[in-house]
């Protein structure tokens, strides 16, 4: 019998972005609060100080900031005709864990969505025909639009201290920024750190090809600044730490430097740490939900009832949490019908490396997870026009080292022995001069590429593991080929003495063992009608009105940029909705 | 060899080996030294004598010690080896290890087998000694170092068949290990010296690149420091 607690007004399932954000809002609003986290407890200090934390093979190979697979991982399989396997090993993607959640080990790299990603059904089809759009292809419009995201976009972007140029200063193009940028309020809050060498030969090289380079938006603070809320970053450092690691220097913009400091010491707030979410309780109408029930550090399971559900966990864990409560229907890829665990997607990204020779200094060592990066936006999302190139989307490009990290990074060139006197020789001539660009595309929807629960492979608690049916599309294989060609383009002019291209090419199947991006997406999307979602547009449940979804699960296909800025804008969208007009009159907030 | 996974890092990526073109690099350049001795005092805890003799052999072709720049074993590569043994790593403590253990699943789902590393290196190590002493009637640290280089590139490739794991699944791991002790921070035993560092000219734990933001392209002067602030080991 679980032991049952007292009854808050608000409980909050993972304690990364969107849940620091909404613990925010509603304990502004005088509700009590209880957030659950699965994972420990941390903070920059200890958790991240320096020298401990400059340890590539605990924190980049090891992955000790990530999820433990051991406790609880996912299956992956190419259709949905065949058997899933565990994902048993780090590879395509790395999950978060514990306080900050994947906030923690990110790179900062802090963009906004293109206007037309969020109309992108009626956008195609207005400019390229209805017929333009595959038959299996399950894209749909967001129910919100860029204009009304906008103050939340730019809101976050000061929560973060985000480094940047403007391209798009309230509808006027601004030299130095992305001129295909949607019109931004404001500047960014802080100036952009100067590009890192490699970016700098980027930069003259697409100069040379006529593209506008910018520096990628970055949530690694460039000066001291204060957010609007009173918390403190410093300056980044370029200290080549940053991807898969927590920041030591309170540069890097994660839960623990921009929000959770003023929320220490609420007293309508409680942070329970190691509480592992099994399920959201529902009365018997199904339309309410109740509270949860979690499992505690000492194994006990433990009832949390509560007024007001927010599901803030990492978007595979709202799926397969929605899933295991039996919220929602779930998808059915035959007909077509049931929503969750509808429009899984997520990115294909293609890298080039460029060969200098000895003289040149890339130093790649020296590089943040997104400051002092250069990148182009000419050939994402609808920025060119599509009507010869027989796809939909695009990718952003951008140069840029993120650390040089010796185990994880080193860039050979094609040829070079794995092993040996050969590769020995090979790391000495190549490591200091070499640079790694890429592409992060967008991924569509499609019917066939769906979240379920496994029926066989379980949590350590016995749980049904999430199981992802994804393989490529002919879409994306056209697209990622267009984008790369377009990289290697600027890479040439770049003048390297040699350059060599990673590419997905149609026949290669979506392969687990190789890190592409952590940008999963779908499965709990948002959508005009109960019929084509799973929320709303203030991410609200169709089925279950006190029950709120945030994060990168409510995106109905993926765009080709990273998801941070999305996410938290529809949470701060969100949040507005609840803290005006739900928390006065709870009830559904569009109908149905 | 169809539920195995040889390449699981974004090194793949980045190192710019088409999975479908790994199986066609060229064998490493050999020498003709003898067997290498094994590495400084250390006592292995994990393997035993005939492990670590293997271990010891198999890490001086993989990154030897003749020739310029530093050697694995002289880097200590072994003895991380056998301390990650001991570690959650080396027990699959970091892996999904719950079956049902899949046998045909495809390449691209990634590692399906039931053994932790320690189990990869006990039955790898034992079935490639067994191997040479069939092929060539010695273990392999006793080969020449042709023969033992001949041998590691026929695991690396899968054209040899162990009864217990894949022989190129137990080739992956051993040069993975390889070339995470020889990297790694000495803490764990490997990078002795912080030669490797030194090797490539990765500056270690300095972490801090403030005077460098404005000096874009000019060759960074410091040296290699570790986390325990050694800057020689």
């Amino acid at each position: 019998m679980a032991e049952r607690k007292k009854n808050v007004d608000a409980v909050i399932i993972g304690y990364g972005w969107t849940g620091a954000i909404l613990a925010k809002t509603l304990t502004d609003a005088g509700l009590s609060v209880v957030a659950l986290e699965r994972g420990p407890g941390r903070d920059t200090s200890p958790d991240f100080e320096f020298p401990r934390i400059a340890d590539e093979l605990k924190y980049g190979v090891r992955g000790d900031l990530w999820q433990p697979l051991a406790k609880e991982t996912v299956t992956v399989r190419h259709t949905p005709n065949d058997v899933a396997a565990p994902y048993r090993k780090y590879g395509s993607f790395v999950l978060g864990n514990g306080v900050g959640g994947a906030g923690v080990h990110w790179n900062g790299q802090l963009w906004r969505a293109s206007p037309e990603d969020l109309n992108l059904r009626s956008h195609i089809e207005g400019r390229y025909g209805k017929k333009f759009v595959p038959t299996d292809m399950t894209i749909q419009d967001y129910p919100v639009s860029f204009a009304e995201l906008e103050p939340h976009f730019d809101h976050f972007e000061k929560v973060c201290g985000v480094s940047g140029t403007a391209g798009n200063l309230r509808g006027q193009i601004m030299p130095g920024g992305n001129p295909f940028e949607g019109p931004r309020s404001d500047e960014f809050p802080t100036p952009p750190l100067p590009p890192i060498f490699a970016a700098q030969i980027f930069e003259k090289a697409a100069a040379e090809l006529g593209y506008k380079s910018f520096p990628c938006p970055a949530a690694n603070s460039s000066i001291a600044y204060t957010n609007p809320y009173g918390v403190r970053l410093g300056p980044c450092n370029l200290c080549g730490f940053c991807e898969r690691f927590g920041c030591f220097l309170y540069s890097k913009a994660s839960p623990q430097t921009t929000i959770l400091p003023i929320l220490e010491g609420r007293s309508n707030l409680e942070v329970r740490t190691n509480a592992y979410v099994t399920k959201i309780l529902v009365d018997n109408t199904g339309k309410t939900a109740t509270g949860v029930l979690y499992v505690d550090e000492s194994g006990r399971e433990v009832e949390q009832p509560a007024g007001l559900v927010v599901l803030s966990a990492f978007q595979m864990h709202n799926v397969r949490l929605l899933l295991l409560s039996k919220i929602g229907t779930p998808y059915d890829p035959v007909s077509g019908k049931g929503v969750v665990g509808k429009n899984y997607a997520y990115q294909m990204c293609a890298q080039t490396a460029a060969y200098f020779s000895e003289d040149v200094e890339i130093n790649p060592f020296i590089g943040a997870g997104a400051a002092g990066q250069r990148v182009i936006d000419e050939f994402n999302s609808d920025h060119f026009d599509h009507s010869q190139v027989g796809f939909i989307g695009g990718s952003l490009i951008y140069a840029g080292a993120t650390g040089g990290r010796p185990i994880d990074q080193m860039m050979v060139p094609p040829g070079t022995p794995a092993w040996g006197d050969g590769w020995k020789a090979a790391i000495r001539k190549h490591y200091r001069h070499s640079a790694p660009l890429g592409t992060q595309g967008s991924v569509m929807s499609y019917r066939d590429r769906y979240l379920s629960l496994d029926p066989t492979y379980t949590d350590s608690h016995g749980l049904p593991l999430l199981r992802i049916t994804f393989d490529w599309h002919d879409n994306e294989y056209k697209m990622a080929a267009y984008s790369a060609a377009k990289m290697e383009e600027v890479v040439r002019a770049m003048k390297p003495e040699k350059q060599a291209t990673i590419l997905m090419r149609p026949g290669n199947h979506y392969d687990v063992r190789i890190y592409q991006s952590t940008h999963t997406t779908g499965g709990a999307i948002m959508g005009s009608n109960p019929s084509n979602s799973v929320i709303n547009r203030y991410s609200q449940s169709w089925d279950v009105s006190n029950l709120f979804v945030y994060g990168a699960s409510a995106f109905p296909q993926n765009i080709g940029y990273n998801p941070t800025g999305l996410l938290a804008g529809l949470a701060y969208f969100s949040a507005a909705k609840l803290r005006d007009t739900y928390l006065k009159s709870p009830g559904p907030l569009v109908q149905a | 060899m169809g539920n195995s996974s040889l390449f699981d890092r974004r090194q793949f990526l980045l190192g710019v080996v088409p999975a479908a073109t790994l199986g066609t690099l060229g064998v490493a350049g050999c020498s003709s030294n003898g067997p290498t001795p094994p590495s400084s005092s250390y006592a292995p805890t994990y393997f035993n004598t005939a492990e670590w003799a293997f271990i010891n052999a198999a890490v001086a072709r993989l990154i030897p010690s003749d020739g310029a720049g530093p050697g694995g074993v002289d880097a200590g590569v072994p003895e991380f080896m056998d301390r990650q043994m001991e570690l959650p790593y080396g027990h699959g403590a970091y892996f999904y290890m719950k079956g049902p253990f899949l046998d045909n699943s495809p390449p691209t789902l990634g590692y399906q087998l039931r053994h932790t590393p320690r189990e990869i290196y006990r039955f790898g190590i034992a079935a490639a000694n067994s191997a040479t002493q069939k092929s060539q009637g010695k273990d392999f640290p006793l080969l020449s170092v042709a023969d033992q280089d001949h041998f590691l590139a026929a695991m690396e490739k899968g054209e040899v068949t162990f009864a217990t794991v894949p022989a190129a699944v137990f080739f992956a791991q051993l040069l993975t290990n390889t070339k995470e002790g020889y990297f790694a921070d000495p803490l764990y035993g490997g990078n002795r010296g912080l030669v490797a560092w030194k090797w490539i000219g990765f500056p270690g734990a300095r972490a801090d690149f403030t005077d460098w933001i404005d000096q874009a392209g000019r060759r960074y002067p410091y040296g290699a420091v570790s986390i325990s602030g050694a800057t020689d080991g």
